[in-house]
This record gives structure tokens, C-alpha cells and sequence, in this order.
């Protein structure tokens, strides 16, 4: 005897400690497989692009800081970066290396709570998680130290950055490349060969690089299906050319090797970050304001600049009309793009396997919504 | 061991564009190549799939408000050739209510969010898009914010206190 069924919908989120912010799906079941789902954006939408257009270029560092807020230093730098590009700004070489040992460090810190929460959404409860955020309130510590803030930095300026950093900075960044590693190794001992992550995360969520590529999805997740692609090497900004480090790759394309990346890559970067520390020499962090003025006029035009966010391409276009303010800006938000595939991915899964998917993916809601 | 991108000149990838479809490029400068915004489909279609262009990854789409135009930009992208380029395209002369564009959905599926992101905010309507519809803001958003003749709260009011 067949049991008759019938498909329910389910309005998952937005409040739902799960979705990591704001987010909301509309799911619908048949029983416990998922058969249709719908993204609805747009509960943290603050118009941050209309807001940049009211505030000065400088001022519009603070509005990136709130976009992506596990990972500031990385959207300030993007941000910069295309500031200097279209005002044709030579950076300070010192500042260049602080902002790049910022943003490592961002990226670590950004990888920890991906990683962390994964493990939330699995259903662990604490210790793996109170590991990741153990590391990352070092990493927030060394940020206060830069530049008074934990979460919301604005530490970098057009040129370079805002201020030099002070010596126990140095101390706290030695002891903590020291210590990083073994952190690492204690928390893949929890996890990486974890029977219950095993078979909760393998061949969940399968990619294939030509739909990853099509979608437009970057990141970590497009390393995940084997495409070694990543900014950093490909279009290289500040002083990515000079350092060594390389690009891990994985060729499941499920949430395992999404895990397994983002673990790798915090090695990576923490390679980067010892050889700027061995690279760094005494200057300027900024130029003087005499030649890069508080209230920047770029020359009319405009620009496209994208890095290697913690989560994918990070893009910021730019317009200038010539005045104290941008006439357009634009975020291209890889939090946003990376889940243009959810509902593919989703199909055909388990409802168990759906937040464990959705953390896989990692985005940020301040990120997805602006 | 990494190769690194090269930005196509927005002149070389004119004039290449032209030889194979007629009359499409409008205008071109170093960055970018300006496309007729009839031929939008066409173009990007012989973009992506002519070997020797083979840009797979969509980028970024985004829209500009110009006063008197949108402008439409598309950031395009190749894992293959390692190259990278800016395709943009006018489109509303003369402020008609409802710019048009022909959708790149059915080339690249990242279009979707994006397509839908630039007709919220930005009111540009793009033909052929399976599900076009209000992505950031709500069902029955009066305006599109974006568009610089669309009035902010903060400005109405101050209006308001100018007249009293």
C-alpha cells in the first residue's frame, strides 16, 4: 500500500538563527525532500549604493565596512583600491603591506566563521564553533589595535592607511603566527576526519565547474569544483605579485571540500601574512594630504575593480562626475551571486541538508542585501 | 605557473565585434566598446561562444543613470583566454518610463540576481527574463531609488520646511 503524500511550503527565516542573518526561504516538501525553493532578499537592505552618492569617497568607507561584516578590511581594500584606480593615487608601500596583512587576517577571520558555523548548522553545538571564534577574537584584538574598532575597521584610506601600527601589534601578530598553525591542526583533528561530517557533508550539494561557472559563482566554491581561479593570482592587486602562496583546489564540488578549501586557504594566508611581516619596512603609511587631498575629486570617468573577497569576486564600480562624491557606485556582492544556484542545489536534498548547504555556501547577509 | 588576465582595448574588441556582426558597435574608447542596444543578445551571444573570446564568466551587470540615457554595463570574464572586457550599452533615450534591454539569462544563469537587482533599483526592463520581478525592495515600491530624479525621504522633507 503506497502512503499518499502531499507537498506543504514553509516559510523559513527571516528570523531563524540558521540563515545567518536575515534570509528568507520559501521551501516546499514533499515529506522530508525539498522540491522547490524560493530566496526572498532584501530585510537588511539599507540602499547603501544611494547612500554613497549623498557622502564623500572618504565617508563611503564606513558604508563598506557595513556590507560585508565578518570580512571589513576586505570590502574597505576593494573599495580603496578602486578609489586609486580611478584617481590615479600611487599607494605608500608601507600602507599597501599593512592593508594586505589586514585583509589576510580578514580573510582568516572570515574563514573561521564559515567554517565554525558549518559545523553549528550540522547540529554540533559549541566546541568546534567556540574553537574558530577563539582564534578570531585574536585576529578582532589586532584589529582594535590598528585602528580602534573590531568590526566596523574603516582602517584603510585612499594611498594606504589610516595610521601606523603600534608595537604591541607586532608582538600580538608574531605570537599569533606562531600559534595559528597548531589552532588549525586542533581544529581539523575535531573535524576534517569526522565520521558524522563525513557523511553529512559528502556528495551533498554537487557542483559541476560548468554550472559554478556559468552561474557566475567565485570564490571558494568555484575552487571547490576544481577551477584553480582566484584573483589574487590571475589579476593581481597591491602586492600579490610579490608574495608566494598557492591556490588549493578540490574536484568534489560538495560541502565537504567546501569545508576542507576554507580551512586550506587560512593556511595560505597565513604564509602571505608571515612574508609581508618579513617584507615591511619603516615609511609613510599614506601620503601626505598636501598630494591626496580629504576631499578627493577624481577626474570624470569610471572603473571597474574586483578582488579576491572571502567569499568570491568582490567587485566595486565606480562614477565620477568630477565632484566630492561618487555619481554611482556600484557593489557586485558575491554573497548575493554565489546563491543563484540555491535552488539547484537544494533540489532533491533532505531538509537536515539544507542549512548545512546554506552555511556551505557562506554568505553574509549585510553583503547579500547592502 | 599563474597566468594573469589581460584587458582586451576596448578599440581592438570593437572592431573585431563589427567584422562579424554589422552595425552593432556604436562607439568604443580604450576601456570599453558601446553596443547598439538592439543587438545587445547577438553580441554577447558570438562573445561567449566564439572560441578565441570564449568569456564564460559574467562578472557583473550594473546600470547607470545618465539624466538623458541609462547606461547598462556588462563586466565580462574568461577562465579560457584570460582576458577580461567592459561591453556597455545606452538604453532609454529621452526618459521613457521603461528602458528595455534584452536579457543575457539564457547565456549565463548569473544573470539572474543581477538582471534583477538592476530593474529594482534602477527600473531598466529587461525582455525575456523568466522571473522579473522586485528583488531588494517590496511588490508596489513606488519609483525605482536609483534613478536620480527619484526623491529620498530626507530631500521631501526638507521641501516641505522650505515651503512652510
Amino acid at each position: 500500500m503506497s502512503i499518499k503524500s502531499e507537498p506543504i511550503t514553509i516559510n523559513l527565516g527571516p528570523q531563524h538563527p540558521s540563515t545567518h542573518g536575515v534570509f528568507r526561504m520559501r521551501v516546499t516538501f514533499d515529506g522530508e525532500t525539498i522540491i522547490d525553493v524560493e530566496p526572498i532578499f532584501g530585510y537588511l537592505h539599507r540602499g547603501s549604493e544611494k547612500l554613497a552618492e549623498e557622502r564623500t569617497y572618504t565617508q563611503v568607507v564606513t558604508l563598506t565596512d557595513r556590507m560585508d561584516y565578518v570580512s571589513s578590511m576586505l570590502n574597505n581594500q576593494g573599495y580603496i583600491l578602486a578609489v586609486e584606480k580611478l584617481s590615479s593615487i600611487q599607494p605608500e608601500t608601507r600602507g599597501v603591506w599593512l592593508r594586505m596583512i589586514a585583509s589576510e587576517l580578514q580573510r582568516i577571520a572570515s574563514h573561521l566563521v564559515a567554517v565554525g558555523f558549518l559545523i553549528q548548522d550540522l547540529g554540533a553545538w559549541g566546541t568546534p564553533l567556540t574553537y574558530a571564534m577563539r582564534e578570531r577574537e585574536k585576529i578582532l584584538q589586532m584589529f582594535e589595535m590598528l585602528c580602534g574598532a573590531r568590526i566596523t575597521n574603516s582602517y584603510l584610506r585612499p594611498g594606504g592607511v589610516f595610521m601606523d601600527a603600534p608595537e604591541q601589534f607586532w608582538n600580538n601578530l608574531t605570537s599569533f603566527i606562531e600559534e595559528f598553525p597548531s589552532a588549525i591542526d586542533e581544529l581539523e583533528k575535531l573535524l576534517t576526519s569526522n565520521e558524522i561530517i563525513f557523511s553529512r557533508t559528502k556528495d551533498v550539494a554537487v557542483l559541476t565547474p560548468e554550472q559554478a561557472i556559468n552561474a557566475s559563482i567565485t570564490g571558494p566554491i568555484l575552487r571547490s569544483t576544481g577551477v584553480q581561479w582566484d584573483l589574487r593570482k590571475n589579476d593581481p592587486y597591491d602586492f600579490y605579485d610579490k608574495v608566494e602562496f598557492d591556490i588549493p583546489t578540490h574536484n568534489a564540488g560538495d560541502n565537504y571540500s567546501r569545508y576542507l578549501l576554507r580551512v586550506q586557504e587560512m593556511r595560505e594566508s597565513l604564509k602571505i601574512v608571515k612574508q609581508c611581516v618579513d617584507f615591511i619596512e619603516p615609511g609613510p603609511v599614506r601620503p601626505h594630504h598636501d598630494e591626496v587631498p580629504f576631499l578627493l575629486r577624481p577626474p570624470k570617468g569610471d572603473c571597474y575593480v574586483a578582488i579576491e573577497g572571502s567569499k568570491g569576486e568582490l567587485g566595486f564600480y565606480l562614477v565620477s562626475d568630477g565632484s566630492i562624491s561618487p555619481y554611482r557606485w556600484h557593489v557586485r556582492s558575491s554573497s548575493l551571486i554565489n546563491l543563484t544556484l540555491l535552488r539547484d542545489m537544494l533540489i532533491g536534498t533532505l531538509f537536515g541538508d539544507l542549512f548545512v548547504t546554506f552555511g556551505g555556501i557562506d554568505i553574509n547577509m549585510g553583503e547579500v542585501d547592502r | 605557473m599563474y597566468k594573469i588576465m589581460n584587458e582586451w582595448n576596448g578599440k581592438t574588441l570593437g572592431k573585431e565585434i563589427n567584422n562579424q556582426i554589422a552595425d552593432s558597435v556604436v562607439d568604443s574608447d580604450n576601456d570599453s566598446v558601446f553596443i547598439d542596444s538592439q543587438k545587445i543578445y547577438e553580441v554577447m551571444k558570438f562573445l561567449k561562444e566564439t572560441s578565441g573570446f570564449s568569456f564564460d564568466l559574467l562578472s557583473s551587470i550594473t546600470a547607470v543613470d545618465y539624466i538623458d540615457h541609462f547606461e547598462v554595463v556588462y563586466h565580462l570574464k574568461s577562465l579560457i583566454t584570460l582576458s577580461k572586457a567592459t561591453i556597455k550599452t545606452k538604453v532609454g533615450f529621452g526618459r521613457q518610463n521603461q528602458p528595455e534591454i534584452d536579457s543575457v539569462y539564457s547565456l549565463w544563469k548569473g544573470a539572474d540576481f543581477q538582471e534583477r537587482e538592476a530593474f529594482d533599483l534602477m527600473g531598466i526592463h529587461f525582455n525575456n527574463h523568466p522571473n522579473l520581478k522586485r528583488i531588494l525592495l517590496w511588490d508596489g515600491f513606488p519609483g525605482h531609488p536609483l534613478r536620480k530624479d527619484f526623491v529620498t525621504n530626507s530631500q521631501s522633507i526638507i521641501e516641505e520646511e522650505n515651503e512652510n
